[in-house]
């Protein structure tokens, strides 16, 4: 599997490091509530197609990113720096 | 036997070999298969359940029969296909699954029992009673049943791996890559062209074809010779591209030749990962046999290998040949056979309408019904077009059932073939894999003119795609383009067992059965029968089994599909793939500056994470590591020691918000810290938990330098730029890690001070360096960091310096610690010293643990937000209940504690129900003459004074305890400060 760092190009995939959903960029505020913060740390969607990921290009140039994919074709949709994208953007 | 002439051999060079420890000979250019053939060795292997004999049955990777263990102890290699396994001089094969003999093998009793020993026999049989399964039943049909084995001894066997990119991968060098590879190559691409076969030209190395005037042999190798001087084309030989994976990357198997893999230091294979922009797959197809009664006997061979030994070895399978099949390769075949002077006893052709225009015995609409002999074929049974059944004496049966496109790394990444009526077989879709065009063969392509033809099309559509202009490319020589001409044949009905999978004994029956006890679905059947699961993976029987299936079922083959191709297209060793990690290779190692110097002084280096730190520095009359452990720990508290602490990690962070946010990933404050000053943080996962701890500098007003523990160096910098990149974007900030920089170095005792007065270049004193101090200082003219922190809760100090000058600082540091009455100390005694003051490490920042738990609460500021606080504040995490951190004391009879020991109350049983916590970490003070230890335990804090339980049930070790606070030794701290 290879991801375009949009700072160094395509590159295999041991050179990343895998963090999870996108989720984990939507913060809630402190006072959000119990539930808010149970969405946000622990309950996760499993989609067959298109999904976002957080990835850090950590044996590279240290970029986290915004990696979408399709889990049933494998194919790479994109990938853009976290520090720019939001969830859901 | 060998012919007298002719084949791609080279008889000026006579190779000796052995095969079951009998000597034979062979040329240069032989594989063990065609050699042993050209002996009159017939009987090769034995089969994996029944033992029955086998002899080669095709002439390529996908062989299902000879198989045979090569080399001795560490070197030695089971389950070598004979015909990929290029004769060199010496090698010594033996055959595998027989005992005492190939010849007598004394399991070929259970071909006997046979009828017995249908699908399904395991499950159903060896059921009862439960546990013989494992002692009595598995080992024994292990024994029974099986494959070559390895030898036991370390693999001595050297194996390398490498990476390559390319614009276009062509997989396959026969007429389809060799033609995609020229074009796409002139066009200015970067090409690998990766063949498994030691020679290119694939199937043209195996027929008389001529192309474009000359032999198809020798168009092949000027071709091959071409590409190889280009510069931007690799030629790869002996190389089996054995996946398509993800994003254009591929892996490949190459083996070394021989005289190569001998030379001292070289690897015997190669696994490359090649990453190919755009990809041809140019694989070819494989031939395919024809289900009847005993289709299995030695000297039944694929009408397309018996060609390739005619041709290119210049060997006769036999000296009366039957051919038998349903398409007009059969008739190539008694040609070329004919062309050799070989008896050619008949050609039975199942087609009815079929015509024939050689000079031999024809039989259209027969078929071979059965087969008569004992190791070897004596004698096909024919059924005629008339009804009329006879015997033909032959000693060698040519097959040819049709061809299989060899589309499996067109379908590795999930997607089926579909079913070409026209050919009777599976043929890639487009766009199967992202990037691959297939050609030739494997696309359906059956005559060289074709091959050719779509070989240009794929490259030409590749070099589209990668926007490189193809100059007009010469059109494809001139090539045979007769039509293929097939009549689908899978079985012939008739008593008596008909193989589809030769390496696993899976019969027509066996499939027939799975059908009829409802096992449909092809996956399935592949299960209950193990069709296909053999080595060769089904490449000779998948198709020919579902078309039973599709009978048994009464579907169609397209209905029926296929199962799932997956990698690797052909075994590879597990020590390729991942060769070079092992031993040293297996991990990086970390080296700090004190390294060489510490193992000069008898230290026993331990790992920690990839560093490697010393444990303890022994003395001369010490035997025991814990006498100079002791010494080491009194150094510390008596008068100064010195440890290299460089292997934590070091954070640099600067910028307008660097203050900001380490209030936001730390626990507690740090904006608020002076410049010159040091901070001890927690930081906690967003979850809550405790994920590391360690202490911060602030060097100036938007420079700041952290400090992790070693375990959590990558962890925590990995975090921080999760913080910063995806939660505080905007943010002023930039960090990197410094670890490696940085030589530091802790000097610790009552007379740390005066020892670094000796080496700094202006002295220190307690005002301008109070306990958690930091700043510049200069050590023989270099500038260093200085910061007034202890892990000892002695009075201490770290001192960094730039790390090319560790070395030296270190060898000065402990000199002058040994003149004071100190020395150097290793991870022992720093374990010992901050046991004593109730400092925690991993041990306890185990991952599972709160800030609550370990008695922190309080660094968790109320006025701010950081990472890990909300989750901290659940209900659950802030239970007195939970197990919370104590220290703890031996008070009875047996003084040991020991890590990992569970807690109970004294009147409770030590039973998992009853555990109220456990050991974390142990040590024997030496400062406070007894053993000491940190733990967990439920209402932790409200318990200092009472007895507990240690249970400790794997060391059998009992030892009642008092419950302390964490600290044991100088509570207040009054030692670090003074």
């Amino acid at each position: 599997m290879r991801i375009t760092c949009p700072i160094c190009g395509a590159r295999d995939r041991r050179e990343f490091y895998y963090q999870g959903a996108a989720v984990a960029l939507d913060r809630p505020l402190p006072e959000a509530g119990a539930q808010a913060w149970d969405d946000y740390l622990h309950n996760r969607d499993n989609p067959a197609g298109p999904t976002r990921e957080l990835w850090q290009h950590e044996a590279g140039c240290g970029a986290w990113l915004v990696v979408a994919r399709d889990t049933a074709t494998h194919e790479m949709l994109g990938a853009e720096l976290a520090m720019t994208a939001r969830e859901g953007a | 036997m060998r012919l007298s002439r002719g084949g791609l051999i080279d008889r000026d060079r006579t190779l000796r070999f052995s095969f079951d420890g009998r000597g034979y000979e062979g040329f240069a250019g032989d594989t063990l298969a065609s050699a042993l053939l050209a002996n009159g060795v017939r009987l090769m292997g034995r089969s994996f359940k029944y033992h029955r004999p086998r002899g080669v049955m095709t002439a390529g990777s996908e062989e299902p029969n000879a198989l045979v263990t090569a080399g001795t102890g560490g070197r030695q290699e089971p389950n070598l296909r004979a015909t990929m396994l290029e004769l060199h001089e010496g090698v010594a094969a033996r055959s595998q699954n027989a005992w005492p003999s190939l010849d007598w093998d004394a399991l070929a009793l259970n071909d006997l029992f046979a009828p017995f020993f249908g699908a399904g026999f395991y499950y159903k049989t060896f059921m009862w009673p439960r546990g013989f399964w494992e002692k009595v039943y598995e080992p024994l049909i292990r024994r029974a049943a099986g494959l070559g084995a390895l030898s036991g001894a370390h693999d001595a066997v050297i194996y390398e791996k490498a990476h390559a990119h390319c614009d276009l991968l062509v997989i396959g060098a026969g007429p389809a890559g060799l033609m995609a590879a020229r074009d796409a190559a002139r066009a200015g691409a970067d090409v690998i062209v990766a063949d498994e076969d030691s020679v290119p030209g694939g199937r043209l190395n195996a027929e008389t074809e001529a192309v474009a005037g000359k032999p198809g042999h020798v168009w092949a190798r000027e071709m091959a010779a071409e590409l190889a001087a280009m510069d931007n084309v690799r030629l790869m030989t002996r190389t089996t591209v054995t996946g398509a994976y993800d994003q254009g990357s591929y892996g490949a198997l190459e083996r070394l030749p021989a005289d190569v893999a001998a030379r001292p230091g070289a690897p015997r294979e190669c696994f490359w990962r090649i990453v190919a922009r755009r990809t041809v797959l140019a694989a070819g197809a494989l031939e395919r046999p024809v289900a009847f009664a005993g289709n299995d006997r030695p000297g039944i061979m694929m009408a397309g290998a018996v060609r390739a030994y005619v041709n290119r070895w210049a060997v006769a399978p036999g000296r009366c040949v039957v051919v038998f099949g349903n398409n007009d390769g059969a008739h190539r075949t008694a040609s070329d056979l004919l062309a050799a002077g070989v008896h050619v006893a008949a050609l039975i052709d199942s087609r009815a309408d079929a015509r024939c225009d050689l000079d031999v015995p024809f039989h259209p609409g027969a078929r071979v019904c059965g087969s008569r002999g004992r190791k070897a074929l004596e004698a096909v049974e024919v059924a005629f077009a008339s009804g009329r059944r006879d015997k033909i004496q032959a000693d060698c049966l040519a097959v040819s059932g049709g061809w299989n496109p060899t589309v499996h790394l067109a379908c590795h990444m999930g997607r089926r073939p579909e079913w070409d009526d026209g050919i009777a077989a599976f043929v890639p879709r487009a766009g199967m894999v992202p990037g691959m065009w297939t050609a030739g063969a494997c696309a359906g392509a059956m005559s060289t003119h074709d091959c050719f033809r779509s070989g240009a099309e794929a490259a030409r559509g590749a070099l589209d795609d990668l926007g490189l202009k193809a100059p007009a490319a010469p059109a494809p020589p001139r090539a045979e383009e007769a039509p293929y001409r097939i009549a689908p044949l899978w079985q012939v009905p008739g008593k008596g067992r008909a193989w589809l999978d030769f390496l696993n004994d899976v019969t027509v029956k066996d499939v027939a059965l799975a059908a009829r006890e409802n096992f449909r679905s092809v996956e399935h059947m592949k299960r209950y029968t193990t069709q296909g699961m053999a080595p060769d993976q089904g490449k000779n029987s998948n198709v020919n089994a579902l078309a039973v299936l599709a009978d048994a079922t009464g579907r169609t083959i397209a209905e029926t599909g296929t199962t799932t191709f997956r990698p690797p297209y052909v075994p590879v060793p597990i020590a390729a793939m991942g060769a070079g990690a092992q031993g040293q290779g297996f991990a990086p190692r970390r080296l700090t500056t004190s390294h060489t110097a510490s193992q000069a002084m008898g230290a026993p280096m331990i790992e920690a994470g990839l560093w490697f730190r010393p444990s303890f520095f022994p003395r001369a009359g010490e035997s025991h590591w814990r006498q100079s452990c002791d010494r080491e720990v009194a150094h510390v508290r008596q008068a100064v020691g010195v440890t290299d602490v460089s292997t934590l990690g070091k954070i640099d962070i600067q910028g307008a918000d660097a203050g900001r946010f380490l209030d936001f990933v730390y626990t507690n404050t740090f904006s608020t810290l002076k410049a010159g000053r040091v901070r001890y943080g927690l930081m906690l996962r967003e979850d809550g938990h405790v994920m590391d701890d360690g202490t911060t500098a602030r060097l100036g007003a938007d420079h700041y330098v952290m400090t992790t523990t070693t375990a959590a160096a990558g962890q925590v910098m990995r975090h921080l730029e999760f913080v910063h990149q995806c939660l505080c974007p905007g943010w002023d900030l930039s960090m990197i890690s410094v670890t490696e920089q940085w030589a530091q170095f802790a000097v610790a005792g009552p007379k740390s001070r005066a020892l670094l007065d000796t080496v700094l270049d202006a002295p220190i004193d307690g005002d301008a360096w109070p306990f958690m101090a930091c700043g510049p200082v200069r050590v023989g003219g270099v500038d260093a960091r200085l910061f007034r922190i202890s892990f000892s809760g002695e009075h201490a100090y770290e001192l960094a310096v730039p790390v090319r000058y560790g070395e030296s600082l270190f060898g000065q540091l402990v000199a002058r610690a040994e003149d004071m009455g100190g020395g150097a100390y290793g991870m022992e005694a720093l374990n010992v010293l901050r046991l004593e003051k109730g400092l925690l490490t991993h041990a306890e920042l185990h991952g599972r643990t709160t800030a609550f738990d370990l008695g922190l609460e309080r660094m968790l500021s109320p006025k701010k937000d950081c990472i890990g606080k909300a989750a901290a504040a659940r209900p659950g995490l802030t239970d007195p209940a939970r197990e919370r951190l104590v220290g703890l004391k031996p008070v009875g009879a047996i003084k040991q504690l020991t890590a990992g020991a569970h807690l109970f109350d004294e009147a409770d049983a030590a039973t998992r129900e009853n555990a109220r916590g456990y050991v974390t970490s142990a040590a024997f003070s030496p400062t406070l003459g007894h053993a000491i230890a940190l733990g967990f335990l439920s209402h932790g804090p409200e318990r200092h004074g009472d007895m507990v339980r240690m249970v400790d049930h794997l060391r059998g070790i009992e030892t009642l305890c008092e419950v302390t606070p964490p600290t044991f030794f100088d509570p207040d701290g009054g030692r670090a400060r003074d």
